[in-house]
């Protein structure tokens, strides 16, 4: 019984976090909740362990407990080595290079050649049937 | 019911507090590091007492085997994880807020980073200078 009031904070705190993790303006605030969402994880399976009365579901906590922190590690160190999140502390997204002007060029050449490619391929298509 | 019910339920109740309280401070708090404050909460009081309610209930088995071994492992691992997010927040240039009456110009935080270590460069023949000399 106490136990499942224990899981229902932990779920609440689960779901708690889940929406840090949604609008949390900067990445590290998202790794942070991850970070939690996972640990409470591992607390809600032990806790299940007990209510269910089946002690298998803490190698299953173990094992998440593992994978978490490796995982959140790994996330750290790949935005460690592109030395810069892709947001500012504002939370304003931070544009690496101004956007190329190459499909715009490229979609205004001469609506002429277009117009004469599309005449030559209906001629193109036309031609089997004369 | 005797004492040992008594703990547990007290042990209990009392982790599902602090977890909650770290879940919403972690969602209200202004600042990633103070989130992290609350959140660090849940990761070593929260879950310790939870961890050892459980334990009592188990009693003498393999699983508390299991539990003791979940909690030393969530007490290695959640230090190392919020230091390392501490440290890349830092670098990317985030900055704690501080408190109004406090003066930010003494406080140096750009002191306390650890930054890779930056080394000289190579010479034509691929020794560093310091050894040159």
């Amino acid at each position: 019984m106490i136990f499942l009031g224990a899981i229902l904070a932990i779920a609440v705190t689960m779901s708690l976090a889940l929406v840090r993790a949604l609008l949390g303006p900067s990445v590290y605030d998202r790794v942070l909740a991850v970070n939690m969402f996972g640990t409470k994880t591992v607390l809600l399976l032990s806790c299940m362990a007990f209510v269910a009365g089946r002690s298998d579901y803490l190698d299953l906590a173990l094992a998440y407990a593992l994978i978490n922190f490796i995982g959140v590690l790994a996330v750290l160190e790949f935005f460690r080595q592109r030395e810069r999140a892709t947001e500012t502390p504002e939370g304003h997204i931070r544009h690496p290079k101004p956007a190329t002007a190459h499909a715009h060029a490229h979609a205004d050449t001469d609506p002429a050649t277009d117009a004469a490619s599309g005449a030559s391929e209906a001629a193109g298509d036309s031609e089997p049937g004369a | 019911m005797n004492w040992v019910d008594i703990l547990c339920a007290a042990m209990g109740i009392a982790g599902g507090f602090f977890v909650l309280v770290g879940g919403i401070g972690a969602l209200r708090m202004p600042d990633l590091f103070t989130r992290m404050h609350a959140a660090s909460l849940t990761d070593t009081l929260g879950s310790l007492l939870i961890l050892s309610a459980l334990m009592i209930q188990f009693g003498l088995s393999l699983a508390t085997l299991k539990l003791v071994a979940i909690a030393i492992f969530l007490l290695f691992t959640s230090p190392v994880a919020s230091y390392a997010l501490a440290n890349a927040a830092l670098l990317s240039g985030h900055r704690p807020i501080v408190a109004r009456g406090d003066q930010p110009d003494e406080l140096d935080l750009d002191d306390l980073l650890i930054r890779e270590p930056e080394l000289p460069e190579a010479g034509a023949d691929g020794v560093r200078p310091e050894q040159n000399r």
